[in-house]
């Protein structure tokens, strides 16, 4: 690990002038420590946003929520109007990681986390997100885990946070501070696509902190739910996941999300399957044809085809058990 | 550049001051300079659980947490599980129940153990908690609430079956604390 400087801050204006050329926000570091010890990440400065006022969870006036950024994911998991509002967050978070990683893991932290892919955790091997220009070991290496949808010759990496599936689903909204002002993105756009540019993870501006996402009240957010596979039964990054809500009424789709964790560089918001179902009927075949409108886009690696059928047959499933009756 | 700090770091009830490197992390503070021993480095990489300490009360790695980033937190070690000299139930059930073969992850086991019933014990659902719904009854801790909840330290004797036997049964008498 890299000699860095530290300071623990508790005003963003401090934490925004502090985060500037090499220094990094340290949240609970279970991604970012991570990285450090194995020379990914080389900060020259940790800047400690944990005692921030930002860790509160309060209601909007929409009846919607807005999640401090260093909320915990164990505190996020477990708050009762996240729990009654957006079951499918609630899941999605206690699917990942353990209880340890997720006492320690912010809302913020758990946001900018980066991939999992092992050729980018190792400096001895080709990676373009680690090292613009150096190739991509994984497109002809172990990529089983790896994107189906999205990925470019550049970088096959997939998203690694199971909080982010849920939240594009939910259509939240990214709030951050900067030297110059506040402003916000949504998650869908929050992550750019890969193209040849697998360094620039995030479209957040330089220095910027993230200070809190903003759910959306939702009619339909309560009827949702997050299913993840994996390869154990816990504690495994997701093979594929699905976020999904649906509300149907007298047999037709009235409203529906479905979002995909573990298929690409970020969350990827099924917007062709959501259109084939918006206004037709709440059948199997539909939900089926609908997964299978959305994957035809997929462009599988040799070793990771399985994830298409995978993918679809997931999709169909969430799908069915959100449509039986109330 | 600073890259050391003097910082006090309060374990088991004691505080101590340190002067470290920014580098070191929880667990190599707790184990290289104040002679914790109990906290074990098993992977480094948060991956095992065998480092695993109480952060005000909570449940986390020490190996991916920075030690002056716990400044200001109380942390509790194995070896503070037991503070008066008498086993906590937990441990006496471990014991009892042989919740472990070589012994090496058990004081990760026993502290996330502790962290977790209190978890469990303030209405904290699970990933595989049928309904999350805070309206609905709270669910019964079973096998696989525990094995669930538990994830997050590994055992290469492969003493799950006790570790899960001696948790059900510390829950079931003791309630909350372990």
């Amino acid at each position: 690990m890299k000699e860095f400087a530290y300071r623990r801050v508790t005003e963003i204006r401090d934490a925004l002038a502090a985060g500037h050329g090499g220094a990094r926000y340290l949240g609970g570091g279970t991604n970012l420590v991570d990285l450090m010890k194995c020379g990914v990440e080389t900060p020259t400065q940790l800047v400690d946003v944990r005692f921030l006022p930002l860790g509160e969870i309060r209601e909007t006036p929409d009846g919607g929520l807005a999640i401090g950024a260093t909320t915990t994911n164990s505190d996020l998991a477990a708050h009762p109007e996240v729990r009654r509002r957006y079951p499918a967050l609630s899941q999605a978070v206690l699917a990942g990681a353990s209880g340890q990683l997720r006492n320690m893991a912010t809302v913020g932290g758990n946001l900018m986390q980066r991939t999992r892919c092992a050729y980018f955790a190792d400096p001895s091997q080709a990676c373009n997100k680690r090292d613009p220009g150096s190739g991509c070991a994984a497109i002809r290496g172990a990529h089983h885990n790896h994107a189906v949808l999205g990925w470019s010759p550049s970088c096959v990496a997939t998203h690694a946070s199971d909080m982010a599936v849920a939240l594009a689903a939910f259509d939240a909204v990214v709030r951050y501070e900067t030297l110059d002002g506040g402003a916000e993105i949504p998650l869908e756009r929050f992550y750019p696509p890969v193209g040849d540019t697998p360094e620039r993870e995030t479209e957040l501006p330089a220095g910027a902190l993230i200070t809190e996402v903003v759910l959306p009240g939702s009619a339909v957010a309560p009827r949702s739910r997050y299913r993840k596979v994996r390869e154990r039964a816990s504690y495994a990054f997701a093979t594929v996941s699905v976020a999904a809500h649906l509300e149907v009424s007298r047999g037709t789709v009235r409203s529906v999300r479905i979002a995909l964790g573990g298929v690409a560089s970020r969350p990827w918001r099924a917007r062709a399957a959501e259109s084939f179902l918006l206004d037709g009927p709440a059948t199997a075949d539909r939900f089926r044809a609908a997964a299978e409108t959305e994957l035809a886009a997929a462009a599988p690696l040799p070793g990771n085809g399985y994830k298409v059928p995978l993918a679809r047959n997931l999709i169909a499933a969430v799908l069915a058990d959100l449509a039986e009756p109330y | 550049m600073t890259t050391r700090s003097t910082i006090s770091l309060r374990v088991n009830d004691v505080t101590h001051r340190l002067c470290l490197d920014h580098r070191r992390t929880l667990l190599d503070a707790l184990r290289e300079d104040l002679g914790h021993t109990g906290p074990k480095k098993g992977c480094d990489q948060g991956q095992c659980g065998a480092c695993t300490v109480l952060l005000d009360g909570r449940r986390v790695v020490s190996c991916l947490t920075l030690a002056v980033a716990a400044e200001g937190a109380e942390i509790t070690t194995v070896e503070g599980l037991a503070a008066d000299g008498e086993l906590r139930p937990i441990q006496e059930a471990f014991v009892r129940l042989d919740g472990f073969q070589c012994g090496y992850c058990t004081s990760g086991q026993l502290c996330s153990a502790v962290g977790m019933l209190a978890e469990r014990a303030a209405g904290w659902p699970s990933a595989v908690t049928a309904d999350v719904s805070p309206d609905g009854p709270v669910a019964e801790l079973d096998a696989a609430e525990v094995r669930e909840r538990m994830s997050g330290n590994l055992c290469r004797c492969g003493a799950y079956p006790s570790i899960v036997h001696a948790i059900l049964e510390t829950a079931a008498r003791d309630g909350v604390t372990g």
